[in-house]
């Protein structure tokens, strides 16, 4: 294996030793593949190496943008960056940018922690008025789940229609599946970012074992690629400075740090990015929401009686056992799910903190609390469930066509 | 894709039609069914899916006790005395997009079940309440005559309600009462190269020619080189919401939601606490509790206009040189 090192890269650096840490004493484990135990933020922002999204930023943006930044920035939930100054910068001088995001379509439950991506992206394209490509990596399920090549492509489709039904605007995005879009000026920046990734970095970033089947370590690239504007020629052509900033959960950083590391080496830029921390499961801060447990997660099916019924039975509270109890000692608002949850999707900022403090002095019983966020999540899911009635295959076509999108920027 | 459950209900909903859901074991026979429904205070139904030599297809839905005697429809409708017999399971799959056991008024949602005839059951109007499965084995919904009429109406169907035990005389002189119940349009069924599961594969194993606007064909053809994929009809389901290609619906549902809050903000106490500064407090109200709403309405309302556009882009036959 030739050696390619040109200088100690800090991103790298911090990468390995990221790794080696996470292996060690801490119970925290956080990869793409993978993502359990307690989870502290701020040790895994520097361990990773990315940046604190501060309040500057965020008054930034409300400026940039004419708009209240999404309640998501405002609460803290995308709370890490890599270079987002540096776009917004950028965006002052007039130079646009791009957005990627994707989605590994592995099963058909969506539920309402695979939408937060999507619902911050989505403020993201409308409040910059900028293109998204969105990537649906029916190879990577394929490789790394049980599942053929046929039923992964069948859930790549299903999993656009709840994307498509988060409201992203036709004119302005472009939805593709690797089965579908992998070739041409695609594979050759997958062939080139693969010739700068050596086979123990990728196996020092991903963990590889010996064991695993050759499929597994050649995908990274498939993910890199949609950072550089050159892969989509159909979109971006003569563009090949346009910057990119992907929205991700922070347990994606690893792939955009290879990325980021390769970059400079083929002459792009850096992708930027913007990071989310995971949306608790209904049982308590312990990893993330599972596809695989129907009761940690409410799903996008859900009717509103079983909204109710998981609230209610599931949600892990920080209140007290009884109602004299609660009224003497106030909840333990930092385990409490339904308001954890509440702070993702209740958008006014004075009803939230008046909740807070009802309920953590004991003011407020968890049974209020709990009906407060039926009403709101049960708002989302059927307004979800009606916008993805009205997505058809043809729409669905229409979002995943190889076409130019003449009103990208305006 | 075919519709399913939950899209249907929710499509229902839309409607604003009122039924009652139940939920179940999945269940094959009526008999299965009443041992969970029997007792609602409905009346359980009956459905088979039919064929006559021609390939044209029907549902006749009835109730669990009605007589249906399947030689007397078949001269009823004038395909002479052994013309109707049960569609082969593939067709199920295929046309109506349901699994074995669950045929429904229902099904007709579906595109691909354009013309299949539906006969149903006069006694249903003299019913309270009847139950049919909602495209699925492990759900039964309940809801009256009126409804159901209201959601085929919805899909562009006329609702045919036929005194199915009567036996009128078919000859010369009388002519088959029912004819008029049979299809315009023959379904032709694609070949199966392997037994694979209906629906969810078809969409990739088959090349669909359009000959002419109402017929649909379809060859079991694969084309490897093919540089543009023409979707099979069959694949997507009808209509989307009403609201979103209809401009005037569209713009009815924005006055109503307005209208809505509007109304429930105008009250005795506000008028006293506000003054003349109510308007603007109202306008304030309507802007924060309406904008992402209404935004999400008219983004669907565009990828719905835009994707009607694409189809007719990829569909276009271009001018003669």
């Amino acid at each position: 294996m030739e050696k390619r090192e040109e200088g100690v890269n800090e991103e790298g650096a911090a990468a390995a030793a990221a790794v080696e840490a996470a292996g060690e004493a801490e119970e925290a484990e956080v990869n793409p593949w993978e993502v359990s135990g307690k989870i502290d933020y701020d040790k895994l922002i520097d361990k990773f190496g990315c940046q604190r999204l501060d309040q500057s930023l965020i008054d930034r943006v409300q400026r940039l943008t004419a708009r209240p930044p999404h309640v998501f920035l405002r609460r803290g939930v995308f709370f890490a960056h890599r270079d987002f100054n540096e776009i917004l910068d950028a965006y002052e001088r007039g130079d646009k940018f791009y957005l990627y995001t994707g989605r590994g379509p592995s099963s058909e439950a969506l539920h309402l922690g695979h939408l937060i991506p999507f619902m911050f992206t989505k403020y993201l394209q409308d409040a910059f008025k900028v293109p998204l490509v969105i990537q649906l990596t029916d190879d990577e399920k394929c490789m790394w789940k049980s599942l053929s090549v046929e039923e992964s492509q069948r859930l790549a489709r299903e999993n656009a229609k709840d994307i498509i039904a988060c409201g992203f605007d036709v004119t302005r995005t472009f939805i593709f599946s690797d089965f579908d879009y992998v070739g041409g000026a695609f594979y050759k920046n997958m062939v080139r970012v693969a010739k700068c990734v050596t086979y123990n970095k990728v196996v020092g970033i991903f963990g590889f074992t010996g064991e695993d089947h050759i499929g597994k370590v050649s995908f990274p690239p498939v993910q890199a690629v949609p950072s550089f504007p050159s892969s989509f020629p159909h979109l971006f052509n003569g563009k090949d400075h346009l910057r990119c900033l992907i929205p991700c959960a922070i347990d994606q950083d690893p792939y955009f740090r290879m990325t980021r590391d390769v970059a400079p080496r083929i002459g792009y830029h850096k992708p930027a990015l913007i990071e989310s921390s995971f949306f608790p499961a209904l049982q308590g801060d312990t990893g993330k929401m599972s596809a695989s447990d129907p009761n940690s997660a409410i799903y996008v099916t859900d009717s509103a009686k079983d909204i109710k019924d998981k609230i209610n039975r599931y949600a892990f509270t920080g209140g007290q056992d009884t109602k004299e109890k609660q009224r003497l000692y106030g909840a333990n608002l930092e385990v409490d799910i339904p308001v954890k949850y509440l702070s993702f999707f209740l958008d006014d900022d004075d009803e939230l903190e008046h909740i807070k403090t009802e309920y953590g002095s004991g003011r407020m019983l968890t049974f209020d609390v709990k009906k407060r966020l039926i009403e709101i999540l049960v708002e989302i899911v059927e307004r979800h469930r009606r916008a993805r009635a009205a997505v058809t295959d043809e729409m669905v076509d229409a979002f995943m066509a190889v076409r130019p999108l003449p009103s990208m920027f305006s | 894709m075919g519709y399913t459950k939950d899209r249907l209900l929710a499509r229902l909903q839309e409607l604003q039609i009122e039924f009652s859901k139940y939920e179940h074991p999945v269940v094959l026979t009526v008999e299965a069914q009443a041992k969970y429904v029997g007792n609602v205070g409905a009346s359980l139904s009956k459905n088979l899916f039919l064929k006559d030599k021609k390939q044209r297809f029907y549902i006749i839905s009835a109730l669990a006790d009605t007589k249906v005697d399947l030689k007397v429809l078949s001269q009823r409708l004038g395909l002479g005395k052994g013309g109707l017999r049960m569609a082969p399971e593939e067709a199920l799959g295929e046309i109506l997009q349901v699994p074995l056991g669950c045929v429904t008024p229902f099904a007709l949602v579906n595109e691909s079940a354009r013309h299949v005839s539906l006969l149903l059951d006069q006694g249903f109007k003299s019913q309270q309440k009847c139950l049919f499965h909602p495209l699925s084995n492990d759900t039964s919904i309940s809801l009256n005559t009126f409804s159901l009429d209201t959601f085929l109406k919805s899909i562009g169907r006329d609702p045919s309600y036929v005194d199915l035990e009567a036996n009128p005389k078919v000859g010369k002189d009388q002519p088959p009462d029912l004819a008029a119940l049979v299809p315009s349009d023959s379904i032709v069924l694609p070949e199966f190269a392997e037994g694979a599961p209906p629906s969810e594969h078809s969409n990739e194993n088959h090349a669909v020619t359009d000959v002419k606007p109402k017929t649909v064909k379809a060859k079991a053809v694969k084309t490897p080189a093919a540089a543009e994929k023409v979707k099979d009809k069959s694949s997507t389901g009808v209509l989307p919401s009403i609201s979103f290609t209809d401009a005037g619906q569209f713009v009815e549902e924005i006055l109503d939601k307005t209208s809505a809050i509007l109304l429930s903000e105008i009250r005795e106490d506000t008028v006293r606490q506000h003054g003349e500064q109510l308007g603007a407090v109202v306008s304030d109200t309507l802007r924060k509790r309406l904008s992402s709403e209404l935004k999400n309405l008219a983004i669907m309302f565009k990828n719905t206009a835009y994707t009607e556009g694409f189809h007719a882009g990829t569909h276009y036959q271009p001018k003669r040189p």
